[in-house]
């Protein structure tokens, strides 16, 4: 078996840089607050205020000598589901006698899950369910969590970081981007031409890859217009900032801990049939 | 399993996902809800000029199992590869919740879950990954008051988004004809080249992804033979059982502990993840 991969060290095209996003958004909002200790460099969690309250900011971000060499680009692999599972379990923990649960904020700019041998040998799917099972749990104990997309939001990486939030907010940004397959792959899955996908995706707005269509299905809390999602200005910050705080509010505020909140779009009347007819059969 | 019991047993696998339900509530139990005849089908692949079916894959079904009340969520892995649209997907989330609601309302329905399905459905792709994190919520939300117990039979096994909410059942069970894993071998393939991981090398796939090696290495709680009534003696069983006392989701100081016992420098072998996850997640 040849196990020296030629290709893993050309895993990503060259004009293809480091997104820096996921950094530069933490750092914006927690005002550069130290790093918590102890977490690898593609996890960075940062405690910090928010609306006068203590919160924690959590971002999966790019580590070109992750020792997982499939995971060095931003993506969610083995130790980052893991991790970010900690980070948020963390907070969990500290909070168990309160009544008063801080804020979770997962800062998202995730390129993808890891697509790895190792990481498939080594369960990544459970990694990721270990992340995905913390936010839920912590959005269940009360903490209030908001998912704040600020460049790519794909697929199992999304489900593991952020797709549990009370509340979801994304830049209006054309590098922000949610989807549940890559262009070629999905293309390569469902056996149609990279053009087809294309063509397709103009009329049927659940496949797009743009932030606008996405905003379409009812996902979003709120859409955000910033001037520069790579390096935001002070006004930029400052509309994120009073958004998170607005999405604070409105989830103290909702007797509800699910994620009802996110059935009202028209493109998504047939997930809300289906749970009406379920509930008037259900007995 | 001798000839006498070989001859005699009924596959499970060979069922259709109605009678994977109808066998394991107990006899004359089965009840669908929603079924064929309300014909809630895909509104998205008409529009592309896909077949819808009936059901849009997804069995619901109540009834017993051990006298106690249950609601089977069945995948149909021959339509559209067991794959996650909005309808299938809100047939299972909005099940899971409704459970959680009558548990919270005293009646202490339980749940299983027939896993049989490659993750999302890519023509409707953001919905059904938006959905299948509604699942995955509903998941970790109904496991508070009752085992969730997931089942992976085959031929298609789980796959994608959907692994990770089998990650996130309180017992899995797997026969040796399933594979669970989150990224598809041709996805794999696409995104990290041929030398890593070769599509049409099954030997290789199921080495690592068969839930023979999954029960070998902790991540498959019950590995049971292609028999109707062992899949059903197993899941009465983990009910019996109640719920554990951890998840395997929750379980992250013991996976992060033999995480960092893995060389990753060379490639995995299924003897060295045997080796280290043999020992189990205990923290």
């Amino acid at each position: 078996m040849s196990t020296q991969a030629p290709k893993e060290s050309q895993g990503r095209p060259a004009s293809q840089a480091l997104s820096k996003r996921g950094a530069v958004w933490l750092d914006a909002l927690t005002y550069s607050a130290p790093l918590q200790a102890g977490y690898p460099p593609s996890v960075r969690v940062a405690d910090a205020r928010l609306a006068d309250r203590p919160a924690r900011f959590i971002a999966v971000v790019p580590d070109p000598d992750n020792r997982f060499v499939r995971a060095r680009g931003g993506e969610v692999g083995l130790v980052e589901g893991w991790e970010v599972a900690r980070a948020v379990r963390e907070v969990i923990d500290a909070d168990a006698g309160s009544n008063d649960k801080r804020a979770i904020v997962a800062v998202i700019d995730v390129a993808s899950q890891a697509y790895g041998r190792r990481e498939e040998a080594y369960g990544i799917h459970q990694a990721l369910a270990g992340a995905a099972d913390a936010y839920a749990s912590a959005r269940l104990a009360g903490h209030p969590v908001i998912g704040l997309i600020v460049g790519r939001a794909m697929s199992g990486a999304f489900l593991a970081h952020g797709y549990q939030a009370n509340r979801l907010i994304a830049l209006e940004d054309p590098k922000v981007m949610v989807h549940a397959m890559g262009k070629e792959s999905a293309a390569r899955v469902t056996l149609r031409s990279v053009t087809d996908l294309e063509a397709f995706t103009a009329s049927v707005p659940p496949m797009a890859y743009d932030i606008d269509n996405y905003a379409s299905l009812g996902l979003l809390w709120k859409v955000l217009s910033v001037d520069n999602a790579d390096a935001p200005t002070a006004a930029d910050q400052a509309i994120v900032e009073e958004a998170l705080h607005r999405a604070l509010d409105d989830i103290r505020t909702d007797p509800s801990r699910g994620l009802e909140s996110r059935l009202g779009s028209p493109h998504r009347a047939a997930s809300a049939t289906v749970r009406r007819k379920l509930r008037e059969e259900w007995r | 399993m001798d000839m006498q019991q070989l001859l005699e047993r009924e596959s499970f696998i060979e069922l259709d996902a109605r009678s994977r339900a109808k066998k394991l509530l107990d006899a004359g139990t089965f009840r669908e809800l929603l079924d064929p005849f309300e014909r809630v089908s895909s509104p998205w692949l008409m529009r592309q000029g896909i077949a819808t079916q009936a059901d849009d894959g997804v069995v619901v079904a109540k009834g017993t199992i051990d006298a106690q009340p249950a609601v089977v969520l069945a995948i149909d892995g021959g339509f559209q590869g067991g794959s996650m649209g909005e309808v299938s997907a809100a047939k299972i989330a909005g099940s899971l919740e409704l459970a959680a609601e009558d548990n919270r309302n005293g009646i202490p329905v339980r749940a299983v879950i027939l896993f049989e399905t490659g993750g999302v459905r890519l023509q409707e792709a953001n919905l059904g990954l938006a959905a299948i994190a509604e699942i995955q919520a509903g998941i970790v939300d109904l496991r508070r008051y009752q085992p969730v117990i997931g089942v992976t039979a085959g031929p298609i096994g789980c796959y994608g988004g959907m692994s990770i909410a089998a990650g996130l059942c309180s017992y899995l069970i797997g026969t040796r004809e399933a594979r669970l894993g989150l990224n598809g071998p041709a996805v794999i393939e696409q995104e990290a080249g041929i030398a890593e991981f070769d599509s049409r090398d099954r030997p290789m796939i199921w080495s690592f992804t068969g839930c023979e090696q999954r029960h070998r290495t902790g991540l498959v709680d019950d590995y049971v033979a292609d028999d109707a009534d062992a899949v059903r003696a197993s899941v009465i069983d983990r009910f019996r059982a109640g719920r554990p006392q951890a998840c395997r989701s929750e379980r992250v100081a013991g996976f992060l502990k033999r995480l960092a016992e893995i060389n990753p420098s060379a490639q995995a072998t299924p003897e060295q993840v045997a080796a280290i996850y043999g020992k189990g997640f205990q923290s």
